[in-house]
Formats: C-alpha cells, sequence, structure tokens
C-alpha cells in the first residue's frame, strides 16, 4: 500500500517538470499579485511583517485548497484504473493529499526564507506549527474523503465546491488582518474563527510571525474556545471517512 | 460448510445476484437529483445482470467463461476480482488472486516505459524489490530492452501491450484472472502467451478465463462455463462448450433469416413454402448442421398449377456472397409428394455462416415459376480445429 502512495507522487512529479516547480510559484505569485494589491495600494490594518503575515495565510491555505480540490476529483480522476483493479481506495485520495502535503513544506521553506529576508526574529512558540499543520491537514483530508465520494454520484460538487472556496477565502482572514472585522463586529470575528483553517492560519502566524495576530484566545480571552473548531475537524473527519467508506464499495460501478 | 467443499477448491459461488442501477438520463446530477425527488419518481432502472449463479472452480483447473456480450461475464469476473460487490450471495476465493481485467492498468503515457513498469507492478501487487529483481525478465520478455527510456506515448500500441503482458505474467499469484487478452499482439508474441498459459498450467495455478475465442477454450480449458442472460447454461467440456456457444450466437442470426429481406421472383405457379436444413437425427437445433455429417436439405413446396415435373435448382453461398456450389435437380416428379430433399453426404464446408438460394423451374428448365435469394440460413459447426479456407478436404496423411 505504501508502494502505491509512493508511486502516485513519483508520477505526479516525473509527470511533468514545469509541475513541480509551478507548485511553488503559483503561491508566489498570487501573493505578488496580492502583495500589491493589498499591501501596497489598499492599506488594512497595519500589522508588523505584513509581506510574510500574508505569505504564510497564502500558503497555508494553497494547501488546503490544492488538498481538497484534488482530493474531491481524485476518485473520479482514477476511474480507470477503480474499474479494473480491486485495491483500496482510500489511497488515491490520501496520496493526492499527501503530495499537497509535500508542497507546503516546501512553500514553508519560501515561507522561511521570506522570514529571514524580513528579520522576524524567532518565537519558541513556532514548535507549535505542526499541530495546526496536522489540524488543517486532517481538515481538508476529511472532506476530501466526503467530496471525492460524493464527486461520484453528482459530479456538480466540483462546481459547488469552486464556489464555497471561493466565498471561503474571504470568509478566512488571509488578504486582511482579522482587526479590520473586529473593528466592525466582534461577533462576526468571533463567528469567522469557527471555521477551523481561520483559526489554524491565525494561530500559526501568531506562533510563527507576530503576536500581534488576533487568535481565538485574544477574541474570547479564553483559549479553550479553540477547541470548537478543532472539534468541527474531528467530527468533519470522522463523518467525511465515514461517508467514503460505506459509498467506497460502489465506485467502481459508478465512476 | 467449508469441510463440503476440501481443500481442492480454489474459487466457490453460491447463490450470486448482481444488479446494477441504470440511471434514465445519462447526466448524474443535483438537478437530476431534485427533479426526481420532485417527480417521486426513482430516476433509475433495475437491471438484473448476474441472476443467482453457483458454481466452484477446483485447484489447478484451467477454466474458461464464455458468453455473448451482454451475457454478464465481465460482471461476473469483476465480482470475482472484487471490484464490484455481490449483492447476493457469496464468493469464496481461497487464495491470492490477480486480475487481469485490462492490461497496463495505470500505464501513463508520460511516463517512461520503466517508471510505468514499476508502477503496473505496485498495482498488481508487487513491492518496489521483486519488481527489481523481475524487472530485466519482463523486458527481455516484452523485447523493448531498448526502449525503456523512453516515454510511454512514444510506443506503439502493440509495443504497450507487450510490455503489459510480460508484467502481468510476472504475477505468482495462486489464482488469475484473464479476460480476453489474448487479442492483441503479432502471431509470434501470441504464440509466446500460449506458451507461459501453458506454463502456468503446468505449475498447478487456476487460471480463469474469459473469451470469446473458442479455439483458445478448446486448446487450454479443462472446463468452461457457459453464461446466458445471466444465468449458467450449464458447464461443460471444452469442446461442447465452444459447439454451445457457437448454437447461441447462431440464435440471433436465425432470427431474421428466410423471405424478410431478401428478393424474390418468378411466375409463382410452383412456389417454395419451405426450405430446411438439418442433420438427420438432430431436430432440435434447424439450420445448425456439423460439419463432416450428412446434410439434408428439405424443400416443400405449393403446387397451383400441378405441374407435374419441375426442376430444382439451388446455390449455396458465403457470408460474403461467394457462390459455392449451384446443383440442380434432374426432373422431380411431384405426383406423389411435393417435398423434396437433397442429401449432401458428409459436409465439407469450413465452419460458419451459408446462405441458401432456391429456386424452382418448370421441368426443361426454361419458365422460372420462383426464385428466391436467401431462401435459408444456415450455420456449420465443428467442435475439432480452426480450418483455413473454404472447405475440408477431409484428406489423410501418411508416410511413403
Amino acid at each position: 500500500m505504501r508502494e502505491l502512495v509512493i508511486t502516485d507522487f513519483k508520477l505526479r512529479y516525473q509527470g511533468s517538470l514545469l509541475g513541480y516547480a509551478w507548485s511553488l510559484l503559483k503561491p508566489l505569485l498570487l501573493f505578488a499579485i496580492l502583495y500589491v494589491v493589498f499591501g501596497m495600494l489598499i492599506k488594512l490594518g497595519t500589522i508588523e511583517y505584513f509581506s510574510v503575515y500574508l505569505l504564510l495565510g497564502i500558503v497555508l491555505w494553497t494547501f488546503f485548497a490544492e488538498a481538497t480540490n484534488q482530493g474531491l476529483s481524485s476518485i473520479v480522476g482514477r476511474g480507470d484504473v477503480i474499474r479494473k483493479i480491486s485495491f483500496p481506495k482510500y489511497i488515491i485520495v490520501l496520496s493526492t493529499t499527501i503530495s499537497a502535503l509535500i508542497n507546503l513544506v516546501l512553500n514553508l521553506l519560501i515561507v522561511t526564507i521570506f522570514m529571514l529576508i524580513s528579520g522576524v526574529s524567532f518565537h519558541t512558540s513556532a514548535f507549535m506549527l505542526p499541530i495546526y499543520i496536522v489540524e488543517i491537514y486532517t481538515f481538508a483530508l476529511g472532506l476530501a474523503f466526503f467530496l471525492s465520494a460524493l464527486n461520484v454520484k453528482y459530479r456538480d460538487i466540483s462546481h459547488i465546491w469552486e464556489i464555497v472556496m471561493q466565498a471561503a477565502f474571504y470568509a478566512t482572514p488571509i488578504i486582511y488582518p482579522l482587526s479590520l472585522v473586529i473593528s466592525k463586529s466582534q461577533t462576526a470575528a468571533q463567528l469567522l474563527m469557527m471555521n477551523p483553517v481561520a483559526q489554524a492560519i491565525q494561530d500559526a502566524r501568531y506562533s510563527l510571525i507576530t503576536h500581534e495576530t488576533a487568535t481565538v484566545s485574544s477574541l474570547f480571552g479564553n483559549g479553550y474556545f479553540a477547541l470548537i473548531p478543532m472539534g468541527v475537524v474531528v467530527l468533519i473527519f470522522i463523518a467525511g471517512t465515514l461517508y467514503f467508506k460505506k459509498n467506497s464499495k460502489y465506485f467502481a460501478e459508478n465512476v | 460448510m467449508r469441510e463440503s467443499y476440501g481443500d481442492n477448491t480454489s474459487v466457490v459461488v453460491e447463490g450470486l445476484y448482481k444488479s446494477f442501477k441504470l440511471p434514465h438520463e445519462q447526466h448524474s446530477g443535483i438537478k437530476q437529483l431534485i427533479i426526481n425527488i420532485l417527480k417521486r419518481k426513482s430516476g433509475y432502472e433495475v437491471q438484473r445482470v448476474l441472476n443467482d449463479l453457483s458454481f466452484e472452480i477446483k485447484k489447478g483447473e484451467f477454466f474458461g467463461i464464455v458468453g455473448r456480450n451482454g451475457s454478464g461475464k465481465s460482471t461476473l469476473l469483476k465480482i470475482l476480482a472484487g471490484i464490484y460487490v455481490p449483492e447476493k450471495g457469496r464468493v469464496q476465493i481461497n487464495g491470492n488472486l490477480t486480475p487481469f481485467i485490462e492490461l497496463g492498468v495505470g500505464f501513463n503515457p508520460e511516463l517512461t516505459g520503466r517508471e510505468n513498469v514499476f508502477l503496473n507492478g505496485a498495482l498488481l501487487g508487487f513491492s518496489k524489490a521483486e519488481m527489481e529483481e523481475m524487472y530485466d525478465t519482463i523486458v527481455d520478455f516484452a523485447e523493448l530492452s531498448k526502449f525503456m527510456d523512453q516515454k510511454l506515448k512514444n510506443y506503439s500500441s502493440g509495443m504497450q501491450v507487450r510490455l503489459a503482458f510480460s508484467i502481468a505474467i510476472r504475477a505468482n499469484t495462486p489464482i488469475l484472472l484473464i479476460d480476453e487478452v489474448l487479442a492483441v499482439g503479432d502471431s509470434e508474441f501470441q504464440n509466446k502467451c500460449y506458451r507461459e498459459f501453458r506454463r502456468m498450467k503446468e505449475e498447478g495455478r487456476t487460471i480463469i478465463f474469459v473469451t470469446h475465442d473458442m479455439s483458445a477454450v478448446e486448446r487450454f480449458c479443462d472446463r468452461a462455463l457457459v453464461l446466458q442472460s445471466g444465468k449458467i447454461k450449464g458447464i461443460y467440456s471444452p469442446n461442447k462448450a465452444a459447439a454451445i456457444y457457437q448454437r447461441m450466437n447462431v440464435g440471433i442470426t436465425n432470427d431474421n433469416s428466410a423471405s424478410s429481406n431478401s428478393s424474390r421472383w418468378g411466375t409463382g405457379d410452383v412456389k417454395l413454402s419451405e426450405a430446411t436444413i438439418n442433420n438427420v437425427g438432430d431436430t432440435d437445433n434447424e439450420n445448425v448442421v456439423e460439419q463432416g455429417k450428412d446434410l439434408y436439405i428439405d424443400i416443400k413446396f405449393k403446387n397451383k398449377k400441378e405441374a407435374k415435373k419441375v426442376v430444382v435448382g439451388l446455390a449455396v453461398k458465403d457470408i460474403y456472397g461467394v457462390n459455392l456450389s449451384g446443383p440442380n435437380s434432374k426432373k422431380v416428379s411431384l405426383d406423389s409428394s411435393s417435398d423434396v430433399v437433397f442429401k449432401i453426404p458428409k459436409l465439407s464446408f469450413v465452419p460458419g455462416v451459408y446462405i441458401l438460394t432456391v429456386a424452382i423451374y418448370d421441368e426443361h428448365a426454361e419458365i422460372e415459376y420462383d426464385h428466391l435469394e436467401e431462401a435459408a440460413k444456415f450455420t456449420v459447426i465443428n467442435d475439432g480445429m480452426e480450418q483455413y479456407g473454404k472447405i475440408t478436404l477431409f484428406g489423410e496423411w501418411s508416410q511413403k
């Protein structure tokens, strides 16, 4: 089984040499655009090291988006194999999300370089970062399981998910600092932070870049509220996995 | 339960059912789902593909599964392979199984031949170490050592198949499922494949073989299961299975046989009413005859003019319209009976479909009373070896 994950990977990277470089270039270019627009033209609040702050948010979001989008289409995309060979289907979803994870690690290296250039001082809280990555990954994996199984039945899912992700991108404090929302409405900000991705991104920024970052604990005045989005992650993961397991038997017939 | 099957069965299938839901519309989607809910329609039809199958396959057996298109062969194979789940019933597989539903599963055109070997091997359940060990053998067997570092998209389709097959036959599980993989490759490669099959058979592995190729069934299989519309017609010896399969195919071609779209002319004074073809003693299958046996063409006609004598002409054509023989009768007296029989002793036509034209003339063979193209079709079958040409000479070889 492990062999399969590795092979699928190889395929992804050896498939095209450019694809490998693109996975680094894409978030960087997106960052460049957003930095010009929101860092230079429209100033949304004052945060120290805003460029790195922005980049980290984009990198984490890109990871989440890539894992769910590619996970979603993974089963249908591998339909030819599923129809002809019997093997555990979760491997397909797992391998696509793991390759997104590898991209993330590479992108984080770039973030580190930017951090060094910007002169961000190191916090010991940086060691918390893996926890937030695991959180986002688990969330994405749970969603990918659910969506990929659903996509076999209803192909509309990919379109719907595209829009959901678009909306979620703006509903997550990536390009704007959360303080902007807080100044308008404390409740809205609290609500936004119930999104596991938002919570994880803010916590990651807090631990890695600047303690100015508004997090769940600073919003509610109590860090235990972070258990709610984490609970959402666990719930989605369990539900997604169960749904996938129930339906995977029939993938070969329906895909 | 288990004891009764003993240790020498490798596959046991009991009361197997499988249905598919066929959506009414091609596009599955949420729109359709909502419409169906509103209309209280189920949105699909249930089609039963396999209907109460039970059989056993012994260890070391070369087991054929034959049947016409749509008889459920592939579905059965996919259930045995664990790709589909049975709706009802039990499938017990004793030992590991490698399915070859299609060759080269997961082959990616962008990867090199070498990479594809490892990818395909992994999908077939080989570890990397095993693959490295077998790599040279695979490449040698495929005769592609020069091309292994080229991308698969630059391979010809024959090369791809050769490579895929070379990997596939490395599978060392005790049970193999093979679905019509021999339809590819040039004749030399096919022979190589046959040799491999023989080797596997000698190694005592169980091979389940789905095919349309009756000569392959006869060459390799120990037994063959004939499927018909999702049910087991029977499990037979290879020769018998091949004969039954050929007959099943004939059944369809006969449906639209005589007179419907044929051309007919003549004065109509004496008209052909029926032409049937059979071997004597085998009346359950009209218009299916065995090669080498005596053939009888039975011709009945209506004598309106009360002609005393007629001449009957026959023409036998193959499906390409080549006239193979055109025997005419001498004057036939119609006093006693209006039923004429033409006997062909020891039929020499090779297996295939033949078309019979019947013409009825007056006694001087001048006025054509009736002429009917495609008065009947008949099929020649043979349970034995493949044949070439149009006729068999029933010759005998000897040494001086």
